[in-house]
């Protein structure tokens, strides 16, 4: 490959790099934990089963609007009742694609998974580079409209973690080890949503002159203070979620039952 | 305090050249810098290497150590094992001219490029009012003193010699952001950004904030939001028509410079 | 006008760095030169040099600015605190009358009257420029341009941003240039300036210099030449100073035929970081002072209550009380004496530090830690908490730093005309710390970065204007001038036959230590006289210097060409010491400690005759009567 690094002009050197950190062990973790998240997200989106142990509906299934939702679980009715498969298929789409266009996720994927490039002043193995100015990947623009609606299902599963402060009879004053989990679930889901990028523009990052909108100066430096841990939210919502899901699984599996506080 | 240190220095020029092993006397309390000058001072004559203030601020003792972009005079030999070999190289996203020495104009050529400000006229009185909280944005990026790791790092360039001519950098994405967020600006850079200066191109994978000496958060304070102003302008009805209807942020949009 | 210029098209037009990957690398001497033809060419990329560039160009001059380094790089970069402008934002009372007063107080009055007249003036409009050109300056509430405190200054009046003014400042004029196209040769060092002889005054014809980066020669062919190429504080060991300041334009100007003055006045700036040692002297900006920081000894005393001077008695504090309550009230307290003019404090820490009450290091503390809250310092100090931090593992928000006088700037360079900035040799101007007079015996903080604007932008005016003047038949570089400057420029790849092989970097150390120890802070008449011979010595080994490799990037090559001229400044510097039999400002006698009026009426002016340096007393300009009056009620 006489390209890249290699160019003819730039001072000879062999290896695609000089690093001797282990600049290689950052992109295989985010390579195996997304890739474990993957597996086990598809395995539970096509199951179509153990989503709901009542009072607790899992985040991968909420809301649950499809023609096969459990007995239950479906608190906004069943509009979508022509989809013949899991209702989770129906729903997943907007986090996923909220999650695959983000700005942070975008780095770890592009380093882990397309090795564009795997560490700083590592060479790329690719022998040509566009970016993101074609299509598919112009389609990561479209960022701010995820966020939109995947800010509609974070307040669905808002919703939900009221609805687990009831019992399994669906009566109300009740709270289980469940119910923090999904409230720990949706804060950090939320926390991920609002250190958004796209969100802080358009909340303030947008503006030309921060003095003649205060208010709006104000949530800029709120939300860009957030955004500083837009990565740890990424991956903490990541577990939480799964961690979420697979509670509810194993409830509804039987192989666990929920701890009562009140 | 002061021991031995085994450096290794790439010596040559763009017709060749070779990774060369040398043993220099160090100080406590030294840079790498420090240790290339007495290396030239004792050793080698003519060793090729730029530098200026040796205090960070000038940005021109770029290099490659142990394989990172770093500045020189800011890397402490504290930060390595007295035992360790230290590989010192000349930045590798640009052609080299002689030892340490790189052939940076590709960053002055792309300086030219970028349209210069155009401000509001004065007030009345013949001085001009910004407020703080305006200005503050662009002083981020205004503490960039051009080292121009930045643009070794990205792999835009550094792993595509043919990208050059289509992608400006993570300087320039500084430069445009700090024009658009300018108060006083009356130009939109927008479409200039994205067609011209090759911001679509940009995969964010954030190692020219990595690299930055004045940790100026280059990915998510300019490249991220410019990236969303020209979704504002290229992607997003809503804002275009609002744009249209309520005829606001009326700027005049530039050619390349 | 003059032609187009004939360089190889395969040069960047704009960084003249080569376009095509040919080889260049064999020596040359020989055969062909570069060469360009140009209306005014710059020396120097600093604030001076690219605010000449920009005011030649405006003037409608076609302008070449030539640099040792890459463009942006300049020792402006390193500026720190401000640029002093009596703007009033943040004191209405301020004005250049004050301004140019304090200007002259801090100077021990022996600055260039006009000078400090103009450049009092001047300054307010040329910062308003650079906010004109996209600079970021901090604000005040109401939005105007923030002033910060200095010392020496009556008034706040410091334009800044942060403690990187200097970066900000040099990046506005960089970019102006670039937007207005003006060709920069950088990298590219000039080592003559052809003059013809045969006028009444000498003449500027053209330059000569060398590509770093190749070592292929370059001729320039223009009628007007703008030296901005600073100061020559290389020639010192501890010193703030960049491997640029190797006083070449002081040299370019001495062999040209002009004068320089006031050249034993050279200003140790209070407060370098003294330890580790590879960062001594590196500046820690006054600015600490002026937000607050003060100086402390081993006893933990502020002991710059001990120093005040007679002469600013009436407006220095001399109790903690009166100098901690002006921080906030200005009005009714007298300035703490940390703040004193520059020469004054680095004369204090001296004292203090040969008297045994200096810290670990050898030097003083200087503490804000104590004094102001983390926050406070990080946002108004910011690249000194990354200095600190990075270099020496020392958190200034938690200890206090050490510090020590370190050489900063020479007060004294070429003689100009106040109004024009022409030296004796027509078409030869200088401007910013390379020309002389503005700052009479000491430099007050913030003076350096306005200087650099006012007379960066009369230079190149008047360059430009000095050029449409010229006409087409006036003198030109002849045949032999430019191959004897070859000549001279490549004698160090020769091995002379009668003697020894000088290393320019052993040499250049040795300098180094002459100066510091025998032509520094303190002086006496024997160690100038030894430092004289001492330095006569070092130009016989330099003439046998011998550098290896070929000319491709070779710093060793450079810095042989760079030495002669460390080594006539450091004689001149040298030289008017010597004579000048009392202590002011930049100049302290040992052996003759306090000022004396009749020198301070007096100018000391350097020639070149031949080899040797010449002196000579000049009266000083003296003020109109109308100006002497803003002294008298101080």
């Amino acid at each position: 490959m006489s390209s890249g690094v290699r160019s003819p002009g730039r001072a000879e050197i062999q290896g695609r790099t000089l690093r001797q950190d282990t600049w290689w062990l950052q992109p295989l973790v985010t390579f195996v934990v997304l890739l474990a998240f993957v597996v086990y997200a598809t395995w539970r989106a096509f199951a179509g089963e153990h989503y709901y142990a009542s009072p607790y509906l899992s985040p991968f299934y909420s809301p649950c609007m499809g023609a096969q939702c459990v007995e239950g679980s479906a608190d906004f009715g069943r509009p979508f009742d022509w989809f013949p498969w899991s209702p989770a298929l129906i729903i997943l789409v907007i986090p996923l694609g909220f999650r695959m266009t983000c700005y942070y996720y975008r780095k770890a994927y592009y380093r882990a998974f397309w090795l564009s490039p795997p560490a700083c002043a590592v060479a790329e193995p690719h022998g040509r580079y566009t970016g993101e100015r074609r299509f598919p990947l112009i389609l990561q623009n479209l960022h701010r409209w995820f966020l939109i609606v995947s800010a509609l299902v974070a307040l669905v599963l808002s919703y939900d973690v009221v609805l687990a402060f009831r019992d399994a009879d669906h009566e109300w004053g009740h709270m289980g080890l469940g119910t923090l989990v999904l409230l720990v679930n949706v804060l950090l889901i939320w926390g991920y949503t609002l250190s958004c990028h796209s969100c802080r523009h358009l909340i303030g990052g947008r503006l030309r002159h921060f003095s003649k909108h205060p208010v709006r100066y104000r949530a800029w430096t709120l939300v860009s203070r957030l955004n500083g841990h837009h990565a740890k939210f990424a991956w903490l919502s990541l577990f939480s979620v799964a961690l979420a899901d697979l509670y509810v699984y194993l409830l509804a599996t039987g192989a666990i039952t929920d701890p009562r506080f009140f | 305090m002061g021991y031995d240190l085994h450096l290794r220095v790439w010596r040559g020029d763009a017709a060749g050249g070779d990774l060369g092993d040398y043993t220099v006397q160090v100080e406590e309390g030294e840079v790498v810098l420090d240790a290339i000058h007495r290396l030239q001072a004792t050793q080698t004559g003519d060793l090729a290497v730029r530098w200026n203030c040796k205090a960070g601020k000038c940005g021109s003792c770029s290099a490659e150590v142990n394989g990172r972009p770093r500045l020189m005079c800011m890397t402490r030999l504290a930060d390595f094992d007295p035992a360790e070999t230290v590989t010192v190289t000349p930045m590798r996203g640009f052609p080299v001219i002689r030892d340490l020495v790189t052939d940076v104009s590709f960053n002055y050529a792309k300086a030219q490029e970028v349209p210069a400000f155009a401000p509001t006229p004065r007030d009345a009185d013949g001085k001009r009012r910004m407020m703080q909280e305006d200005v503050e944005r662009g002083q981020e990026f205004r503490k960039c003193i051009e080292c121009f790791l930045c643009q070794d790092t990205c792999h835009v360039v550094r792993d595509h010699e043919e990208n050059k001519e289509a992608f400006a950098g993570p300087r320039f994405f500084l430069r445009y952001a700090e024009l658009d967020m300018h108060p006083l600006d009356t130009h939109d850079r927008r479409q200039l950004a994205q067609d011209a200066a090759g911001l679509g191109m940009c995969n964010i994978t954030k190692c020219c904030t990595e690299v930055c000496p004045e940790g100026i958060k280059i990915t998510d304070n300019a490249i991220i939001p410019m990236k969303e102003r020209v979704v504002d302008r290229k992607y997003d009805p809503v804002v275009w028509l609002g744009s249209k209807i309520f005829r606001r942020d009326r700027r005049d949009e530039v050619e390349r410079g | 006008m003059t032609g187009p210029d004939t360089g190889p098209s395969s040069r960047h037009p704009m960084t003249g760095n080569r376009m095509d990957p040919g080889d260049e690398t064999e020596p040359s001497y020989g055969t062909g030169f570069e060469t360009h033809a140009y209306d005014v060419v710059v020396i120097g990329a600093g604030g001076a040099g690219l605010r000449a560039a920009i005011a030649a160009h405006d003037a409608g001059a076609r302008v070449a600015v030539v640099c040792k380094s890459l463009l942006g790089k300049a020792h402006t970069v390193m500026a720190e605190g401000g640029i002093a402008a009596a703007m009033g934002n943040v004191y209405a009372e301020d004005g250049w009358q004050v301004h140019f007063r304090d200007t002259m107080r801090g100077g021990k009055m022996l600055n260039n009257w006009r000078m400090a007249q103009l450049h009092a003036q001047e300054a307010p409009e040329r910062v308003m420029e650079l906010e004109e050109w996209g600079a970021l300056f901090d604000r005040t509430p109401d939005g105007l341009i923030s002033q910060r405190d200095f010392g020496g200054h009556r008034f706040a009046r410091l334009a800044h941003v942060g403690d990187r003014t200097g970066l900000e400042m040099i990046r506005t004029l960089q970019q102006r240039t670039v937007a207005l196209g003006i060709d920069v040769f950088m990298e590219c060092t000039v080592t003559e300036i052809f003059t013809d002889r045969s006028g009444p005054a000498p003449t500027v014809t053209g330059a000569f210099g060398y590509w770093r980066e190749t070592g292929r020669f370059v001729v320039f062919e223009a009628p007007s030449v703008v030296l901005a190429t600073g100061g020559i504080g290389k020639s010192y060991q501890v010193t703030s100073n960049s491997w640029e300041y190797t006083g070449d334009g002081h040299a370019l100007a001495l062999r040209a035929g002009a004068s320089l003055i006031n050249m034993e006045f050279v200003q140790f700036h209070p407060t370098g970081m003294v330890w580790p040692p590879s960062v001594r002297g590196i500046l820690v900006t006054e600015s600490v002072r002026g937000d607050g920081g003060v100086l402390r000894n081993s006893e933990g005393e502020r002991f710059m209550f001990d120093y005040i001077p007679e002469y600013f008695k009436a407006e220095t504090a001399d109790t903690v009380e009166e100098a901690e309550g002006w921080y906030a009230d200005k009005k009714n307290n007298r300035r703490p004496p940390e703040l004193l003019p520059r020469d004054e404090v680095a004369r204090a820490i001296n004292s203090e530090i040969k008297a045994g009450r200096g810290s670990p290091h050898g030097g003083v503390f200087l503490d804000i830690a104590s004094r102001r809250d983390a926050d406070f310092i990080r946002r108004r100090l910011p690249s000194m908490y990354h200095q600190f931090k990075e270099l020496a593992d020392v958190d200034i928000t938690a200890e206090p730093m050490e510090v020590g006088p370190t050489c900063h700037y020479v007060m004294g360079g070429v003689e100009v005309d106040a109004d024009t900035e022409r030296s004796k040799v027509v078409g030869l101007y200088a401007a910013g710390e390379v020309a002389g007079g503005m700052h009479g015996s000491n430099r007050l903080g913030g003076n350096s970065l306005s200087d650099l604007l006012v007379f960066g932008r009369r230079a190149g005016h008047n360059a430009a204007y000095h050029a449409y003047g010229a006409a087409q038949d006036r003198p030109r570089i002849r045949d032999e001038e430019v191959r004897a400057a070859a000549d001279a420029a490549l004698a160090p790849f020769r091995l002379e036959e009668d003697g020894g092989a000088e290393n320019p970097y052993t040499v250049q150390k040795d300098l180094q230590d002459v100066m510091q120890r025998l032509v520094g802070i303190i002086r006496k008449a024997d160690e100038l006289t030894e430092s004289l011979a001492e330095i006569g010595r070092l130009k016989e080994r330099a003439r046998h210097l011998l550098v290896e490799g070929h000319r491709q990037y070779n710093p060793g090559w450079h810095l042989a060409l760079d030495l002669a001229n460390m080594l006539l400044v450091s004689e001149c510097v040298a030289t008017a010491a010597l004579a000048r039999e009392e202590s002011r400002g930049g100049h302290t006698r040992d052996d003759f400690p306090g000022p004396d009026p009749e020198w301070g009426a007096r100018n000391l002016v350097l020639t070149l005759e031949g080899d040797a340096v010449r002196l000579e007393q000049q009266p000083l300009p003296v003020m109109p009567d109308q100006l002497k009056t803003l002294f008298e009620d101080a």
